[in-house]
């Protein structure tokens, strides 16, 4: 897949990840297998620019005696994942205009 | 390699970046080996499966921007000495202009490998116009009652517009050629950064 727009979804990905409840990096991981393989590489990255951007914000907090950083979705980050969804509709209609026009000529 | 192997190459890895950022890279990976174990892996199954530390160390690289690198590189880890403050002060007249002229002739180096792409397609508008040129040039000969000559011009400028339609794509493969290059340059100078830290 083109790496811009990938990069673009797995953005909203990590926000849908933790939209309902606080998680941790490996339970994003985990939870996206799924739909989409991330590396921990590619995940770490996206969290910073995330938590700089204000879509989402981290408390630290203890797990059998050792830290543990859990990831809580800000308003920002819930009006990122709206802001997608309206934009897929876009999409997807780009997405039908291209497979009609590709099927009418075969 | 266990979980301290694992976390020291990774630190290793990213010597040069800012402090805070080598611990929040350690503290993230050091959690994301804890959580495997915690589910049942060995130490040495935990890191073969966070994946490999140069990946790890090249994506990190890739998001920090140079100017962070260079400022973490600039900013000394302890408080200027007098001594080396009045040296700085008084060598000025010395590294500055080095200093400058390192910039400026690496800027000039930019400027000459563009000049390159700049020229070629430069070649190839005028190689385009000339073909326009030719197609004049038929008409007026043809107007003029000139038809050999006319013929003549005709066949110079289809010759101008081939040539110019493949060069065309040529330059583009030039100019992606030297985009890459450029991309390539700047990873080499952020690369220089990191390695250098034990000797600066």
């Amino acid at each position: 897949m083109d790496i811009q727009l990938k990069r673009g979804l797995l953005d909203v990905c990590v926000l849908a990840a933790i939209k309902n409840e606080d998680s941790y990096g490996y339970q994003i991981i985990k939870d996206m297998k799924p739909y989409v393989e991330i590396s921990e590489s590619t995940l770490y990255p996206i969290l910073r620019r995330l938590e700089s951007a204000q879509l989402l914000t981290v408390r630290t907090a203890e797990h059998h005696g050792r830290l543990r950083k859990y990831y809580h979705i800000t308003d920002q980050g819930l009006a990122r994942i709206e802001a997608f969804k309206e934009d897929w509709n876009e999409i997807m209609a780009i997405y039908r205009f291209v497979v009609k026009e590709d099927e009418e000529n075969e | 390699m266990n979980k301290q192997a694992f976390l020291s190459a990774l630190r290793k890895g990213l010597t040069g970046l800012p402090k805070d950022d080598i611990e929040h890279s350690i503290e993230f990976y050091s959690e994301m080996l804890d959580d495997r174990i915690e589910e049942g892996m060995s130490e040495e199954e935990a890191a073969a499966s966070v994946g490999n530390i140069d990946d790890i160390v090249s994506q990190i690289l890739s998001e920090t921007s140079l100017t962070k690198l260079v400022k973490a590189k600039v900013k000394p880890n302890r408080a200027l000495r007098i001594w080396e403050i009045i040296l700085l002060v008084l060598g000025s007249p010395i590294w500055l202009p080095l200093l400058l002229a390192v910039i400026v002739v690496i800027f000039a180096v930019y400027i000459v490998i563009w000049s390159v792409v700049v020229c070629v397609y430069a070649v190839d508008v005028s190689l385009a116009a000339g073909g326009i040129a030719g197609f004049v040039g038929l008409f007026v000969y043809y107007a003029a009652g000139n038809i050999a000559g006319g013929l003549m011009f005709a066949g110079a400028g289809f010759t101008c517009i081939g040539l110019s339609i493949l060069l065309f794509f040529a330059s583009n493969q030039i100019a992606k050629g030297i985009l890459f290059l450029s991309g390539k340059i700047i990873g080499w100078i952020k690369s220089l950064f990191i390695k250098r830290e034990g000797v600066l």
